[in-house]
């Protein structure tokens, strides 16, 4: 019971997420995390206050906008980059990585104790912060509203989101973490794999599948469109059904993440002059 | 090479390595037995690359490295055997001396109860038992050079690579530390310690590798380097008024192995075996002709100069 190597994988993560939760460096992420929640809870207390105005509809429409353009490309995206990019960099740049490449554990082991640690946090920060956001988005709608999550599609939607949440801290978790390993400014990364995300829709069907966007936005309940005159320029995929969708995206997250794994082996420690 | 005995030694062939363009080590070859190994050069000289190449942090440029017969870019087999006092003074943040040894055993894949007396064990080895429960964060630098030699041992490694473990030590922590060494080395260890000093750790090694610029320039037990570099010619640059008439005496003299008139016409460059009795000379030669000599010095590219430069000389002969 309890083997060698899952006693140095707990050990990794009771060593990282502490530091990664208590990072000071990643104070933005918990702002990021927190501002969605803060403008829902604003917007449903001026709603509350200016009776009527719109609907429930209307506040589900306004989420699905909210969850792709805030949450999927923006909040989830640079926080996973400032989450899973620093797991390596970060202890390079501290001169602590060391203490970790001199034990005997497969640096294999190390890549996925790290990437854990940093899924915990991600999680917990992101989809309490999609799920929390949702709750509040249409609470001025009083009594319709509990009724919606009760008992109409609220809940399914609810959870959809925070599903798609939690595959997005996977995939762009895996992307960042390699990016870590052997990009110095974090940017750059950011900005190519924001490039290529945000091109998707008009990619060609079988680039499209190479990306963590598609497999998201196909997995959301309330799809938006592009809007005119863009959506001439778009491909018609058929969206990836969930049973394709998950496995698709965690097929593409494993891949990235045997890739930094195999590669790690090959990492030197230089912290510079 | 194979078997039992170079699985008893650390060999470094051919070894380079650069910083892209920027030298490391050069063609190092070496042979480092059990027992204290200090590697001994100026600042930039090389010592801590070899260090990281021995410990597997990084990786030669050129050459073969095994370290007890394995090749350090193992870490699953290299981990156990080797322990590293690196010369970073960086901790993973927020951990106390205690839970610093203990996350790093643990993540060795070591068992509750063996991280627990190990880490005690280790503690009580460098006397930082009192301190253990307070963060590494507030340790003064004495205390966190103790606590990474704590955490260097604690796994009981064959071989220990400890990267100026004396710096920044008063002179009653550089005794113990010393100690610690000797004691280690006499248990059969292979300690391997570098300096900038050459007399702060020359007694108590076995073996002595002197480095400058990446290039071991002398190696072996130190009574061998010493008369190592004393047999070395010297090399030493006279500037002076006549310089032909000095070198005509200098001819006749079987110490001396060369002598050049410097392209400047003004000073002799000059290589001897024994610079006291070129010295004694000097002196004798401006009494009897009134030589004006404006400076003697040893022309500084030599293993010589190296060696002046680590004992701490003003200059003047081994
Ligand atoms: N990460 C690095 N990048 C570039 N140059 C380096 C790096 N590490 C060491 N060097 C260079 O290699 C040479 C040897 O350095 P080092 O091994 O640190 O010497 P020492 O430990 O004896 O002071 C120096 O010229 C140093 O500038
Ligand atoms: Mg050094």
């Amino acid at each position: 019971m309890n083997p060698a190597w899952m006693r140095q994988l707990t050990g990794v993560i009771a060593l990282e997420w502490k530091k990664t939760f208590l990072s000071r460096r990643g104070w933005w992420v918990y702002l990021l995390a927190l501002g969605p929640v803060v403008l829902t809870f604003l917007h449903s207390l001026i709603r509350a206050r200016n009776q009527g105005g719109h609907s429930l509809f209307q506040d589900t429409q306004i989420f699905a906008g909210m969850f792709e353009l805030y949450f999927l490309r923006l909040g989830i995206f640079f926080g996973c980059l400032g989450i899973f990019s620093n797991l390596f960099r970060g202890e390079m740049l501290e001169k602590t990585l060391h203490y970790y490449f001199l034990t005997p554990m497969r640096r294999e082991l190390l890549v996925v104790g790290k990437y854990l640690s940093g899924l915990i946090v991600a999680l917990v920060l992101f989809v309490a912060s999609t799920g929390l956001s949702f709750w509040l988005i249409g609470r001025h709608q009083g009594a319709a509203w509990s009724e919606f999550l009760q008992h109409g599609a609220g809940l399914s939607q609810m959870i959809w989101y925070m599903v798609v949440a939690a595959l997005a801290c996977v995939g762009y978790g895996a992307v960042f973490l390699v990016a870590g390993l052997f990009i110095r400014n974090p940017l750059i990364p950011a900005a190519v794999v924001m490039v290529w995300e945000n091109l998707n829709p008009f990619l060609p069907s079988l680039l499209k599948k190479f990306s963590v966007i598609f497999y998201l936005k196909s997995l959301c309940p309330v799809q938006i469109n592009v809007p005119p005159p863009l959506n001439v320029l778009v491909t018609d995929t058929d969206p990836a059904s969930a049973w394709i969708a998950v496995p698709g995206l965690l097929v593409v997250a494993m891949l990235v993440l045997a890739y930094a794994a195999i590669s790690a082996r090959r990492v030197e420690i230089s912290y510079g002059e | 090479m194979s078997g039992p005995l170079t699985n008893r030694l650390i060999t470094f062939g051919e070894v380079s390595r650069f910083y892209g363009e920027v030298l490391g080590i050069n063609r190092v070859n070496l042979t480092i037995p059990p027992g204290i190994t200090s590697l001994v050069g100026p600042n930039g000289s090389g010592k801590t690359t070899l260090m990281n190449l021995m410990t597997g942090l990084i990786r030669p440029t050129r050459g073969d490295i095994r370290v007890l017969g394995i090749p350090p870019d193992r870490p699953e087999e290299l981990g156990p055997i080797v322990g590293y006092c690196a010369q970073f003074d960086n901790f993973p943040k927020g951990l106390t001396g205690y839970q610093f040894l203990h996350s790093f055993l643990r993540i060795r894949g070591m068992s509750e109860v063996e991280c627990a007396e190990r880490t005690r064990s280790a503690l009580d080895t460098v006397n930082m038992t009192d301190a253990a429960q307070r963060p590494v964060g507030a340790y003064s630098k004495g205390m966190r050079q103790r606590i990474k030699l704590a955490q260097a041992i604690a796994h009981d490694p064959q071989v220990l690579v400890l990267d100026e473990p004396l710096n920044g030590l008063d002179p009653m922590a550089r005794a113990e530390t010393i100690a610690l060494f000797q004691q280690w080395g006499a248990q059969g260890r292979h300690v391997i310690v570098s300096s900038h000093i050459l007399h702060e750790v020359d007694r108590i090694s076995d073996q002595v590798i002197l480095l400058s610029h990446g290039y071991v320039v002398a190696e072996g037990e130190i009574q061998g380097v010493r008369s190592e570099v004393k047999d070395q010619p010297m090399q030493i640059l006279i500037r002076c008024d006549h310089p032909n008439a000095l070198a005509a005496r200098l001819f006749q003299q079987d110490h001396v192995v060369e002598a050049k008139i410097h392209p400047d016409g003004k000073g002799i460059l000059l290589r001897t075996t024994d610079a006291d009795r070129f010295y004694l000379l000097l002196n004798r030669v401006v009494l009897e002709t009134g030589l004006d000599v404006e400076s003697v010095a040893p022309a500084d590219d030599d293993v010589n100069s190296v060696y002046q430069y680590l004992i701490g000389g003003e200059g003047g002969t081994v």
